[in-house]
């Protein structure tokens, strides 16, 4: 993935990595590390918290709980990728599209996924995918990432095995 | 379903150590909210919030205002001087024909301690005191705990003595609640005429000397004296006062650690404060005012929405999504 983002970028100029809250963080941490083993430049590394930008933030009951947001490189004129765990209905990303327009205008704007499990409820997709499955609606793909998991996996939960309160 | 602070903020006395410190933790990420270039999201989009001002306000009336249009929420300032109310017309009358006009929150400062409360009770709308008489003030109270926070990380064992005109305060009873329930020792120094009687109920420590104050405390909250009332003979003179009372460089500098100076203003020069106190090092009384800002978006942010019957309606058609943010599990 890291190869990927650098070649449609055409290299590492004006390159700047966004992760969404929270596993998108780590991941966005992963890739910067990756691009400067092989590219030997450091990226700059942005993070998003879209809680504020949820479409349903007027619906859902108790508030959810609001992440930090830090873009202090600037992305005027800059070439984003965003990077999130899984891309399901899309709504996360139409959100952080939404937010990152109001701290500029990129050049360009792209998306990298580890997981694309479908179930698109908006005209988005990635540029980029580590991994695409097909599975049931009611199923759960759970990415776990070290510092917040202390594993680094993911695994796929299907809808029998939940245990619904 | 309501939120997770309830309908109201009323005060902090009701509140537990885990909601303030909810409060707070959301008032965080607000902070940065406010350093973008475009310092509005759209949480609040479509939210009607009427700031009901009965008595005279311009910090906390102005701090509520751009928390609440930096959350994209529609306002309108209602004052007293100017309205309706100077025609007679009761504070449950006002707010029931403002909820007609189908708004969504109240804000409401008011001269009579308990008016919040009051009209908690017969609506519907979300209200937050911004000040009740000498009750509560529970968004200062909030952003000086967030204050301190930011320079001393956990608040527990810490010492804070609260000065000067406790009595009239309100700001100090939200402090001492705030303070106490997240461990904080509390202590009030000032002259006894303006010390409430059977303070000591508070389980706070009274300090008689100003002096002493400095060298036991961690940080100082530093109150207005209400010159306003100054006729009704509480102390000499506001002249003595600044002699026996006032926080000075002087006596700042035999302070035995680095100590936290705060005043919810407006500040009185040269009266409970020296100007070179105000400006100086030791002073966070301009960090008070941004982090104002940011508790003020995350009370509202907290308290709104959470619509049951739109939740309901809504579970239907998303259902779980990968990528969505955690939830709270607070009920």
């Amino acid at each position: 993935m890291a190869n990927e983002i650098v070649e449609l970028n055409d290299g590492t100029a004006d390159l700047i990595i966004v992760g969404i809250q929270r596993r998108g963080v780590q991941l966005a941490g992963r890739l910067v590390s990756l691009i400067e083993e092989s590219e030997g430049v450091e990226v700059p590394q942005g993070s998003l918290d879209i809680t504020l930008y949820r479409d349903d933030l007027q619906t859902i009951g108790p508030r959810p709980v609001v992440g930090p947001t830090s873009l202090q490189w600037g992305i005027e004129g800059m070439n984003v990728v965003i990077v999130d765990d899984v891309l399901y209905t899309g709504r996360t990303v139409r959100a952080a599209l939404d937010e990152l327009a109001d701290f500029g205008r990129p050049a360009r704007i792209a998306l990298a996924v580890l997981v694309d499990r479908g179930g698109r409820e908006l005209p988005i997709h990635a540029d980029i995918v580590g991994k695409r499955v097909l599975i049931e609606p009611g199923d759960r793909v759970d990415v776990m990432v070290d510092d917040l998991d202390g594993r680094t996996a993911v695994v796929i939960v299907p809808a029998s095995a939940e245990e619904e309160p | 379903m309501t939120s997770a602070l309830g309908k109201d903020l009323l005060g902090l006395e009701p509140l537990s150590s885990e909601q303030i410190l909810l409060i707070l933790d959301t008032a965080e990420p607000f902070k940065e909210i406010s350093e973008r270039a475009i310092k509005k999201v759209p949480a609040l989009r479509g939210q009607t919030i009427v700031n009901l001002f009965f008595e005279s306000s311009t910090r906390t009336r102005i701090s509520f205002e751009f928390a609440e249009k930096r959350l994209s929420a529609d306002t309108v300032n209602v004052a007293a001087s100017g309205s309706s109310v100077l025609k007679g017309e009761t504070l449950v009358d006002t707010a029931r024909n403002l909820e007609a006009m189908r708004i969504d929150m109240v804000v409401m400062r008011h001269g009579a301690s308990g008016a919040a409360q009051f009209l908690a009770e017969r609506i519907e709308s979300n209200v937050i005191n911004a000040g009740d008489g000498t009750h509560e003030h529970p968004t200062q109270g909030l952003l000086d705990l967030l204050t301190l926070r930011d320079h001393f990380g956990d608040l527990k064992g810490r010492r804070v003595c609260i000065c000067g005109d406790v009595l009239h305060s309100r700001v100090a009873r939200s402090n001492i609640w705030g303070l106490q329930k997240l461990g904080v020792e509390v202590a009030v120094c000032g002259p006894r005429s303006l010390l409430p009687n059977a303070i000591e109920e508070f389980g706070v420590r009274v300090i008689d000397r100003i002096e002493e104050a400095i060298e036991w405390a961690d940080a100082l909250n530093v109150l207005r004296l209400q010159l306003e009332r100054m006729t009704a003979g509480y102390i000499p003179s506001s002249r003595e006062y600044n002699r026996v009372f006032g926080v000075t460089r002087e006596r700042l500098e035999r302070a035995p650690r680095d100590i936290l100076i705060m005043h919810p203003g407006p500040m009185n020069r040269g009266v409970e404060i020296d100007s070179d106190v105000a400006d100086g090092p030791h002073s966070v009384i301009l960090n008070q005012v941004t982090n104002g800002i940011a508790v003020r978006m995350a009370v509202l942010y907290l308290l709104s929405g959470g619509r049951p019957e739109l939740a309901e309606a809504a579970k239907g058609g998303t259902g779980r999504r990968g990528g969505a943010p955690e939830m709270t599990e607070a009920a």
